[in-house]
């Protein structure tokens, strides 16, 4: 089953009154339980992409269906819901909360949701130990070396239980052991939970181990090879 | 965990946040101080006020607030005190009788405002027995009068010496009377002391031919607070066959002294606070734009935006109200004190209040208004200083705010 299908998606920037194709009739559908990688040089439209299947951009036209569900005439307030639920972020900059330590950070998404302390506590701690970080639960942000800060974030992905994670780059600020370290483990959860990853990257690392590469230029697709 | 997170976001600048409370709590301790003084000073002045002639409320006949003449007068047994000393709040009722009198003594006739008083309910209210000078107080049944000092030194005369007083008595009747001097009294002002005559109320009724008649029944209550529950009541009760009024009516002067007065106060503390309010805006914006890049994030992964909103504006009243609270705790012990110990004041001040009958202290209050109404503005503070952030926050764009942190 299809977790992400756009169809026709196209994204249309005016820069100083002139029209900009930053993703161009996109057509692509994701399934369940894929490890795919969105490449291309930069300008191809590979975030503008993932912003838009995220729900954090609107279409210019074209359909964005997730889980079934037509995410593009979502009104904002039940699209950050919607994300809520379905979608889980890594991004390039980590993006944690600073004044919350990683076992809170994890916890934070499940709150959102109104989940039980309970059940935060016991996931977040899951979760953690999952990702290697079972003995750095109580540290902050700043007390973490980036690639311990990017599995913080990835145990935050999956925190919500989402359908899929959408990852920006996600190894963009690490260094070769982190981000083979980030890679193993995101690996193990694609193999393990069966959870679909779609990255943006021009990272080789990530291209090597993804199991479905599409490459975008200029924001249209240029190849969609699936490996075995 | 909302709460958990909003303080630590408020601690992420330790000094910034602490400059920040310190400002509200300066400004905080500095409004308590001067308004606990200002309504402590206005409660003890209308506490004067009322205590030195007027009572909290008068009650008269129709007209004589008007027209102050005995033809104004209302018959009265004891039974209209018995009925208003009944209502809750009142504590006791004066009786008077007054009119303007010419006293001579020798060759020397001078004008005086000759009032029939009950001895013991007027020293209740007005403390007359304390300001005797020479010879003694009235007391019931008295047939002597009691004298301004002024008066009696201006007629050349003293106790024991005798005075007879003429006037216009009720319905115009012929009022002409002999009396000893039994006594004199001295009042703060001149004016009082060279004016001022007093009778056994009996005594003065016989003079003026009003039998069984009063001008005016002052009445007292347990406090300013309780005034137009009082007169409501009072009103009530007598219906249009008196005249109800209350000090302010009788002393409008002091009202408005004491509104202009209060509109001064109050525009110092509006002034402090906007600074103060600027203070704190300054560090919730600072708190919020540093935090638009983590605000984008947030909204991304699936906080709704009024949650965010909430954030914001707990840490801008957690600042404030801690700001508040601390302020309240460090003036406290010294409103408490100066509540004990009042400011006694000297020099040209002093003479002034004394010259107007007052005491020269500054008494300081200790009235729960004025801590909620400073709780309240630091609240006000809080709300107006978060608007902005709140609006940046309303109108963010996930992606804008995480790509250029606006």
């Amino acid at each position: 089953m299809a977790v992400i299908k756009t169809d026709h998606l196209s994204r249309v920037y005016e820069d100083h009154g002139v029209p900009v194709k930053a993703v161009d009739d996109v057509s692509l559908s994701i399934e369940e339980g894929e490890f795919t990688a969105i490449v291309g040089p930069s300008g191809s439209g590979k975030t503008t992409f993932l912003n838009m299947v995220g729900g954090l951009d609107a279409p210019s036209s074209g359909t964005i269906e997730v889980d079934g569900k037509q995410i593009s005439q979502m009104k904002q307030n039940e699209l950050i819901g919607f994300r809520l639920r379905h979608i889980g972020f890594v991004f390039q900059a980590y993006n944690l909360i600073p004044v919350l330590t990683a076992k809170e950070n994890v916890e934070f998404i499940m709150l959102l949701q109104k989940k039980s302390k309970a059940e935060r506590d016991k996931r977040a701690t899951e979760l953690l130990d999952a990702v290697g970080l079972g003995d750095r639960l109580g540290r902050r942000p700043h007390e973490l070396s980036g690639g311990q800060q990017q599995r913080v974030a990835v145990a935050r992905a999956l925190a919500s239980m989402p359908s899929f994670v959408l990852a920006d780059e996600p190894t963009a600020n690490l260094d070769s052991t982190s981000a083979e370290n980030l890679l193993d483990i995101m690996e193990r959860l694609n193999k393990e939970q069966k959870m679909t990853f779609v990255f943006s990257t021009h990272d080789p690392r990530v291209v090597a181990r993804a199991h479905r590469v599409v490459t975008l230029r200029d924001g249209a697709i240029e190849s969609d090879e699936t490996r075995s | 965990m909302i709460f958990k997170l909003a303080w630590r976001n408020i601690w992420r600048n330790k000094r910034r946040s602490i400059i920040s409370i310190a400002s509200v709590l300066f400004a905080v301790t500095i409004a308590l101080m001067m308004r606990s003084m200002q309504l402590g000073f206005y409660a003890r002045t209308i506490d004067n006020v009322v205590s030195f002639y007027t009572g909290y409320l008068q009650v008269h006949a129709p007209g004589y607030e008007e027209k102050k003449s005995l033809d104004k007068s209302f018959a009265d047994s004891g039974e209209l005190a018995t009925r208003i000393e009944g209502i809750n709040k009142v504590t006791f009722t004066a009786p008077r009788l007054e009119s303007f009198a010419l006293i001579s003594a020798g060759d020397i006739t001078d004008g005086s405002q000759v009032i029939g008083i009950d001895p013991e309910r007027e020293d209740q209210l007005t403390g007359l027995s304390n300001k005797v000078e020479d010879g003694r107080y009235l007391n019931a049944g008295d047939n002597g009068i009691l004298l301004g000092s002024g008066l009696a030194k201006h007629m050349k005369i003293g106790v024991g010496d005798t005075v007879v007083v003429i006037s216009s008595g009720y319905h115009g009747v012929s009022a002409a009377g002999r009396y000893p001097v039994i006594g004199t009294v001295t009042f703060p002002t001149p004016e009082l002391n060279s004016t001022m005559a007093y009778l056994d109320l009996p005594e003065a009724r016989w003079f003026y031919g009003a039998t069984n008649r009063l001008t005016s029944l002052a009445i007292m209550i347990e406090g300013e607070r309780f005034l137009n529950q009082v007169e409501t009541q009072v009103t009530a009760m007598l219906g249009d066959d008196y005249e109800v009024v209350s000090w302010e009516d009788i002393m409008p002067e002091m009202v408005e002294y004491i509104a202009m007065d209060n509109a001064s106060g109050v525009l110092m503390l509006i002034l402090i606070y906007v600074i103060v309010g600027f203070g704190v805006l300054g560090t919730v914006l600072m708190m919020t734009m540093e935090r638009m890049r983590e605000f984008g994030v947030l909204v991304a992964v699936g906080m709704q935006k009024s949650v965010l909103r909430g954030i914001v504006l707990l840490e801008s009243v957690i600042l404030s109200i801690n700001g508040a609270i601390l302020g309240i705790v460090l003036a406290l012990p010294s409103l408490i004190w100066l509540r004990a110990n009042p400011i006694h004041l000297t020099g040209a001040g002093a003479d002034a209040l004394i010259s107007y009958g007052f005491e020269p202290i500054l008494p300081f209050s200790m009235a729960p208004e004025i801590f909620f109404w400073q709780t309240f503005t630091v609240l006000l503070i809080a709300l107006t200083a978060s608007a902005y952030p709140l609006f940046r926050i309303t109108k963010l764009n996930s992606v804008d705010a995480m790509r250029t942190g606006n």
